[in-house]
């Protein structure tokens, strides 16, 4: 009884005393704080180290090894004066551009398609999914060999008697990114279905047998009733997609390796190039400076909108 | 007679295995091709049969795709033992760090300066008077292979050079034969430089790459090789581009294509499909132009390893220092490979016909031209590389501006 009392009048005492800074940073939650320890000390040293380390590199006129003196901007004038990094960032919007709006939409549709209680859901699934679980060089390397003219689907419609039939795109200057694009698809688009059939899958049964109460059609639902609930969903997705956009280089290396010409090069394609082949860190380094910037104001917005100051509903 | 052999080889085999200096040593190489893997293996052989185990670490990619690796694996602290590597200003910036072994107490031992056929080999191994790799071979591009069953089917003679080889072009066409079989990828970046060199002459070559000459880019002869370097991009359909160089070796060897530009390791190829210069193809070294060719050639490089590595392992990559440049390693390594020794004074009889055109050369008063990748920096390479790939994929690329930005280039080189 007593032995109760002098507790609560201690911690009674204690409470009049606010908790200094350094205990609230940290002895308070200290087994928290050491099992996080290994997880911060990566990022500030590998994510934001490495990335400072870049961009500073990216102002040197290092070649092989980064010991070059500081030149300011010249690598960037070089840069944005070099046909080839232009014809990479045309294409990676291009590509990418097609790239997000087709996966977006084809695995919503394909999610909605899935929705409807159909029969061997998990079999049709796992057809969607698999192609996701292979490799960027993997599924360039297939798709290679099905584009190819003298070895794919030309030449063996050739062979069945259509001797008119040509699908050379991947030979083809100007056609070369839809190539890149169809592969691109076969290989995200599952993906983006199986996020979004979670999405739809969470949407409350509730929610559905009000709108067949009032006489909505199942289509309208979908569209304006059941999407902007997923709006957390649509966003983790357009996250994902997006940064696998920008670093796009796997499958171009397997499918084209930038050919024919220069016509299929991509920003990450440049960056390993001038790094490694060309032996010139400098310049590769403010390449990839520039694809940083690129993400950023890309994700800047997004998130300024997902965790700026809320409004009032 | 033949159980005193028998005993005499297991005497042998005992003994190199009873060897105390058994050390194994990684080498790293990019021969992954028929030919090329043949010609690695006569290394390897020689090497065990020294007592040390030479252990095989072939990387995929070419030169393009390997030698960035090695350059990483050296820099990142994971040296192996021995390793190709291209020579030239990447490897010199590993020499500058110290992460390479200084040969020049083995080569000034014996006497390499004395033996090797031309002392220009040595100093593209060579940084502030010290030797850093051992050179085995010499590659040219600079030849002209041609199908003699393909001008045979289309009722043509084999041209003699380049001139007549372009004017058969409409001819074979015709006929459905590919006039320039060409392989998908880098085999295409050595076909420009070879224009330069023979279609334009030594002299343009040597103001464009050593003197880094714009002017000389602009000059008419230099608009010579670039409508050279056009009439082969317009006579290859691009739905017609093989894989691989050694697909392009059976293309010529089937009479399918008439001819094309390669390096000389394509007679590996040749070699193993079983065919003989002046019957099945015939090789114009400078493309019948030039008969002085460039010639850059293949070089080991010994990385320092860690302290602490043991003394077998250090003695080992002493001994295959020294067994890379003796004449019996030559011979054999350089029968399969399709190239050119590093030595003459060596017993080449067994050489074929196209080998001893460039020996001839070799044997000329003014050596080889210096490699464009010795002149150039691998960066300015890159950048001649990109434009020539680009102006190759579209056929529509005014011949002007192919100069302009060429010239541009060579302005900015270093």
């Amino acid at each position: 009884m007593t032995e109760a009392q002098s507790l609560h009048g201690a911690t009674a005492l204690e409470r009049t005393r606010p908790p200094g800074l350094l205990y609230n940073l940290f002895v308070r939650n200290i087994s928290a704080k050491l099992a996080a320890s290994p997880m911060v000390a990566i990022v500030l040293v590998v994510f934001i180290g490495c990335t400072l380390w870049t961009i500073w590199f990216s102002f040197t006129d290092s070649r092989a090894l980064p010991n070059g003196a500081f030149v300011g901007f010249d690598q960037y004038e070089r840069l944005f004066a070099t046909r080839r990094w232009r014809i990479s960032a045309t294409n990676l919007l291009t590509y990418g551009i097609f790239s997000l709006v087709f996966t977006m939409v084809v695995g919503f549709v394909l999610a909605v398609l899935m929705d409807q209680r159909i029969r061997f859901e998990d079999g049709f699934r796992t057809i969607f999914l698999y192609p996701f679980a292979l490799s960027g060089i993997v599924t360039g390397l297939v798709w290679q060999w099905i584009m190819n003219p003298t070895l794919g689907l030309q030449s063996t419609m050739r062979g069945l008697g259509w001797t008119n039939f040509t699908f050379d795109w991947i030979t083809n200057t100007d056609m070369v990114l839809y190539a890149l694009l169809i592969a691109g698809l076969w290989h995200g688009t599952g993906f983006v279905m199986v996020l979004m059939l979670a999405g739809l899958r969470s949407v409350d049964g509730e929610i559905w047998k009000a709108a067949r109460v009032d006489g909505i059609p199942t289509w309208r639902t979908y569209l304006q009733i059941v999407l902007p609930m997923m709006r957390g969903v649509i966003v983790t997705t357009l996250v994902i997609v997006g940064s696998g956009i920008v670093r796009t280089y796997d499958l171009v290396v397997a499918l084209t390796n930038g050919g024919p010409g220069l016509s299929s090069e991509v920003p990450a394609k440049y960056v390993i190039n001038y790094m490694f082949s060309a032996g010139n860190l400098g310049q590769a380094l403010s390449a990839s400076t520039v694809m940083l910037l690129t993400v950023f104001v890309l994700l800047i917005p997004w998130v300024i909108v997902e965790f700026g100051p809320k409004k009032h509903t | 007679m033949k159980k005193f052999a028998v005993a005499a080889t297991l005497a042998a085999a005992l003994m190199c295995s009873a060897a105390p200096q058994a050390a194994e040593l990684e080498v790293t190489h990019w021969w992954t091709s028929g030919g090329e893997s043949a010609a690695v293996a006569e290394f390897a052989r020689l090497f065990d049969a020294t007592g040390n185990k030479w252990v095989d670490s072939a990387l995929a990619g070419s030169g393009t795709g390997a030698n960035p690796v090695i350059i990483s694996r050296i820099l990142g602290g994971n040296p192996m033992g021995a390793t190709q590597m291209n020579t030239g200003r990447d490897a010199e910036e590993l020499i500058k760090a110290g992460l390479i072994t200084d040969l020049t107490p083995i080569a000034e031992e014996d006497g390499w300066a004395d033996f090797f056929a031309d002392p220009k080999l040595l100093d593209a191994c060579t940084f502030d008077g010290k030797i850093y790799c051992v050179p085995i071979n010499i590659h040219s591009w600079h030849w002209l292979w041609l199908s003699d069953k393909a001008y045979k089917d289309a009722g043509l003679e084999t041209p003699k050079d380049w001139n007549e080889y372009v004017a058969s072009f409409p001819a074979l066409r015709e006929k459905g034969i590919i006039p320039f079989g060409l392989a998908a990828g880098w085999p295409l970046n050595g076909i420009p430089g070879v224009l330069l060199a023979d279609v334009g002459g030594p002299e343009l070559y040597l103001k464009v790459n050593q003197d880094h000459d714009a002017e000389a880019v602009r000059s008419p002869e230099f608009r010579k090789v670039a409508e050279a370097w056009a009439a082969v991009r317009d006579v290859v359909d691009p739905a017609e581009v093989v894989p691989q160089f050694s697909d392009v070796a059976n293309q010529l060897i089937a009479g399918e294509a008439a001819g094309n530009i390669h390096g000389d390791w394509i007679q590996g190829e040749f070699a193993l499909a079983g065919a003989v210069p002046g019957t099945d193809y015939e090789c114009l070294p400078g493309l019948g132009l030039s008969n002085r060719i460039e010639g850059g050639g293949d070089a080991f490089y010994f990385p320092k390893l860690p302290e602490g590595t043991a003394q077998d392992v250090l003695d080992a990559q002493t001994a295959l220092a020294r067994l890379l440049v003796s004449p019996e390693a030559q011979v054999a390594f350089n029968l399969k490979k399709g190239s050119m020794p590093i030595r003459t004074d060596i017993d080449m009889s067994s050489a074929n016909d196209c080998m001893k055109k460039a020996i001839d050369i070799l044997k000329g008063p003014d050596g080889l031209l210096p490699g464009g990748e010795t002149l150039n920096s691998s960066d300015t390479q890159q950048q001649l590389d990109d434009l020539n790939q680009e102006f190759f994929a579209d056929k529509s690329y005014p011949i002007d501006d192919y100069i302009e930005a060429y010239a541009q280039i060579i302005e900015s080189a270093d």
